[in-house]
């Protein structure tokens, strides 16, 4: 059996992060496996500008951001295979994977990268009553059809779901020639950032429905008629609300979910509310030598921060396999307290900080005027004004290595205080 | 004689609601209120003179692996040319090899703005 130092499961902005700085930090053979016939992930789909302001301080689109980081790796040397889906991964890091070329074939690592990136909630997962049509795509699927196949999905379109994906694909449907008769959103608030409401729907007069959500889907062959209404705080509609749209598509963004199917049958513990892998500060998983970046681990809304975060895990996949990862030392918990989702890692082991470490997290709700707030049982150990916080919205918070060794103990919590009435 | 727009800043993501005031009085003037910084203002009065967005779409491809070749323009351009701007990109055929920030249309529209590759193919 080939044998490798790391193994890197998917060829994304963090596949590709996590492997050149693996590769930099004197990891030796290291390989790169990709189902698809090219790398860069999906942000080859994403052809609007955004990303890269954090990493490289000006605004790139999706495919400059990932092209970048497939001339780092190919200047690199690093092997890689297209192609080629990862079928098994064991807990000794065995991993199966399967190409027209080779075939089936079997690889042992010293240490794996998982970086499958996420999907899309299909309709199914949130059960729109309604006749089984055609017309009916997720926002990405679709985005993968308009920007790289040519293919456009419809004419008339209502999109369910206000979320970053949903607004970029309003607009790119309106270019290329489609009415978009609404977006409609069930929340009383859009989990897109305000720029891409703004620019999105705005700039071209699409109504934005907050509160509101799909009834019915209407059409045999082809999807004929949306029926959509109101809906009241438990989310119910609200009967005489309802209205419907003549279309002959609906694009569904209703979330992302971590792809990790391989990870559950490795036996990796999951994190129930993230749907990735359990993390310490080094982005290991609870297997030794398991390491996991990017949407796998929790959703991103900007890859800047994918790009962060891998480059952590490839960096301490290459320590790891120098045998320089400092195991089963004293660890720190990071809980989510009032108003924060989660917290990514889960633990710290202060011993494997260099200077410092990102916390990254996520708020349950709108809110203006607030603080986030890391503490040790009462004592404070850091605290951040936030005049704005949203759900759509990661937020990060950096502590230093001197922060760090103040913790006394096991836990410490990250929560959020209100100075001023939630909006 | 006086006028208010309201509009969302979308600088940064405070998102200010914002309200513009157009005077004229002999000289148009515009008093922005609402914004939390100077940008805002900056923003507000932009939009009321001269709007622009980034342009990105897609060409038609001839010999890639792929159908699209994704495209940009150089700059931001004035809102109202976007959909002249989208009528000339789907004319265009692009035969390969492209590299990335290849020039596929100079000086679009002659707002001295070209249209760029934004991937290698
Ligand atoms: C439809 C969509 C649109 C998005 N739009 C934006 C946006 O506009 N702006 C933004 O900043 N972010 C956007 N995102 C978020 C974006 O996904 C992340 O910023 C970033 O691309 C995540 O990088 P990743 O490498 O973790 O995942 P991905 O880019 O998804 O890469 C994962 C890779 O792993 C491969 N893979 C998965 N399983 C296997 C397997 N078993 N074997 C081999 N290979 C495998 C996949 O083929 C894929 O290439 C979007 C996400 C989606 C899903
Ligand atoms: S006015 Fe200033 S603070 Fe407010 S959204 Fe604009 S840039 Fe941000």
């Amino acid at each position: 059996m080939k044998s490798y130092e790391i193994v890197v499961i998917g060829g994304g902005p963090a596949g590709l992060a996590a492997a050149i700085e693996a590769k930099s930090n004197g990891a030796k053979d290291i390989l790169v496996v990709e189902r698809d016939r090219e790398l860069g992930g999906i942000l080859q789909q994403c052809i609007h500008n955004g990303f890269g302001l954090h990493v490289f301080k000006e605004e790139l689109t999706g495919p400059e951001y990932a092209e970048r980081f497939i001339e780092g790796l190919k200047q690199q040397g690093i092997e890689y295979k297209l192609d080629t889906m990862v079928l098994d991964i064991t807990d000794h890091k065995q991993v199966s994977m399967i190409n027209p070329e080779d075939g089936f074939l079997q690889v042992q690592a010293k240490a794996v990268v998982l970086a499958m990136g996420c999907r899309e909630r299909t309709r199914g997962a949130i059960n729109i009553p309604g006749s089984r049509a055609s017309g009916i795509f997720t926002a990405g699927t679709a985005q993968r059809f308009v920007n790289m196949e040519g293919y456009m999905v419809g004419k008339d379109v209502v999109i369910l779901g206000s979320g970053d994906i949903g607004l970029i694909m309003a607009r790119r449907m309106t270019l290329e020639g489609a009415k978009v008769h609404a977006v409609v959103e069930l929340l009383p608030f859009s989990g897109g950032l305000t720029r891409n409401i703004v620019q999105c729907l705005e700039d071209f007069n699409i109504p934005l429905l907050l509160s509101h959500t799909v009834t019915n889907i209407v059409g045999k062959d082809r999807v004929k008629e949306i029926q959509i209404a109101e809906v009241d705080e438990n989310r119910r509609p609200i009967p005489g609300t309802e209205r419907s749209f003549k279309c002959d598509t609906l694009l569904l963004s209703v979330g992302l979910i971590p792809e990790n199917e391989l990870s559950k049958s490795a036996g990796i513990r999951l994190d129930g509310i993230t749907g990735g892998p359990v993390v310490n500060e080094s982005m290991e998983t609870s297997i030794e030598g398991i390491f996991a970046c990017g949407n796998v681990v929790h959703v991103h809304d900007l890859v800047d921060w994918v790009t962060e975060e891998s480059r952590r895990a490839g960096k301490n996949a290459a320590r790891y396999v120098q045998n320089q990862l400092v195991q089963g030392v004293k660890t720190i918990t990071t809980k989510p307290g009032q108003g924060v989702r989660y917290v990514v890692p889960h633990y710290i082991r202060p011993e494997n900080i260099e200077d410092k470490l990102n916390l990254m997290m996520r708020v349950d709700n709108v809110y203006h005027g607030a603080r986030l707030v890391i503490k040790e049982d009462d004592r404070v150990i850091k605290s951040i004004k936030k005049a704005h916080l949203a759900p759509g919205e990661m937020e990060s918070i950096k502590l230093t290595k001197q922060e760090l060794e103040t913790i006394a103990g096991k836990e410490i919590t990250i929560a959020l205080e209100i100075e001023e009435a939630k909006e | 004689m006086s006028k208010t727009v309201e509009m969302i800043c979308i600088s940064c993501p405070m998102g200010c609601k914002m309200a513009i005031e157009t005077i004229t009085n002999g000289v148009t003037r515009y008093k922005v209120s609402g914004n939390k910084c100077p940008r805002g203002e900056q923003y507000g009065v932009k939009e009321m003179t001269n709007p622009t967005r980034m342009v990105t779409s897609t060409v038609k491809m001839k010999n890639g692996h792929l159908n699209r070749l994704p495209v940009r323009t150089s700059d931001a351009i004035p809102k109202y040319k976007i959909s002249e701007c989208m009528a000339v990109l789907k004319a265009v055929e692009v035969e390969g090899p492209v590299k990335v920030g290849d020039v596929i249309i100079n000086n679009l529209l002659g707002l001295e703005i070209d249209i760029i590759a934004t991937r290698s193919m």
